[in-house]
């Protein structure tokens, strides 16, 4: 039976296709979801794609947050549903309040692109499972308000609860708070991240193939969950 | 027709790069004795019919849940009574 990992489209999601090709890569099979449907087509996972939804309007995520999917998201990833916000996706899980905190334009105002290593802080969640505490990994970053700011209890609260994900390595690529680039909710089950795993799944395209365990540790929590 | 007007600021604790990208550049255009700049968003709704107290609450649950994202921004609500629409533009007290 395979697994079934669902990726929405909404107007101006960017990086679906390449969310879609990396379920398929590392195993998964891939099922395309509209934002306009309420309906997930009973897929065990979601991923919320990078890209810019709704032209950015208002702010990162926040109309994506309202689209007709995004009401059975947010029900289902309560009740326990494995889902990954990248980029973008990351954006609208905070505007959801999926997770907690914001994210907000880079401090120096440029938008980054570039290869960025990163630690893996928390190797416990439904999307992380495959990498080791503090493993170091490389994926492209791409973004032009990716600095995370909460706070600061709720800093203090995500750092005592483990529930940092990610930490950028080598210099802070945009301001983000205490070096975050991901976070998880309680449950481990929803987790949003500013770089692109899903651009790191093949040599032929990507600097390494660091973000296939994203995916490949989705695969392992679902067929364990059977 | 009346009009409510929602401001979104960013909170004074949240680093408004904008802002401060603005306010650099604005010695080299010869305004000098600006010291900070805070750059925010102005939401002008044209309310049909009266302006009473439950259309301000619901004004305040839109902003609240939607205009603004309440992590980041803070917001304000005020009605501009019988002002043409261009009058505010063009720098008349509201």
């Amino acid at each position: 039976m395979t697994t079934r990992i669902g990726v929405v489209t909404f107007p101006g999601s960017l990086d679906d296709t390449d969310a879609l090709r990396a379920v398929r890569v590392a195993g998964g099979e891939p099922v395309a979801l509209w934002h306009r449907e309420t309906s997930l087509r009973q897929v065990d996972a979601v991923v919320l794609p990078g890209g810019f939804s709704y032209g950015d309007y208002l702010r990162c995520g926040a109309i994506a947050r309202f689209s007709p999917v995004m009401e059975t998201v947010v029900e289902q990833a309560r009740a326990g549903l494995p889902v990954l916000g990248i980029c973008n996706g990351f954006q609208v899980l905070c505007e959801s309040h999926l997770l907690p905190g914001a994210l907000t334009r880079n401090d120096h105002l440029h938008f980054v692109c570039r290869d960025q290593r990163l630690a893996v802080a928390n190797a416990g969640t439904a999307w992380t499972r495959d990498y080791t505490e503090g493993q170091e990994i490389t994926v492209p970053l791409k973004n032009g308000e990716g600095g995370y700011v909460a706070d600061e209890r709720t800093l203090d609260m995500l750092e005592a609860e483990g529930r940092v994900v990610l930490r950028y390595l080598g210099g802070n690529p945009n301001g983000s708070r205490r070096d975050i680039a991901g976070i998880t909710n309680e449950a481990g089950n929803v987790v949003g991240l500013m770089p692109h795993p899903e651009h790191a799944v093949e040599t032929l395209t990507g600097p390494t193939t660091d973000g296939l365990g994203f995916f490949t540790s989705a695969l392992k929590t679902l067929v364990d969950a059977r | 027709m009346a009009r409510v007007v929602v401001d979104v600021m960013l909170k004074p604790e949240i680093l408004d790069p904008q802002g401060q990208a603005v306010q650099r550049a604005l010695p080299r255009l010869g305004f000098t004795g600006i010291s900070d700049v805070r750059q925010g968003k102005r939401f002008e709704l044209d309310v049909e019919g009266p302006v009473d107290d439950a259309v301000l609450a619901r004004v305040r649950e839109m902003a609240e849940t939607f205009l603004a994202n309440t992590v980041i921004e803070d917001f304000t609500v005020r009605v501009e009574d019988g002002t043409p629409a261009g009058d505010a533009r063009n720098g008349a007290p509201a």
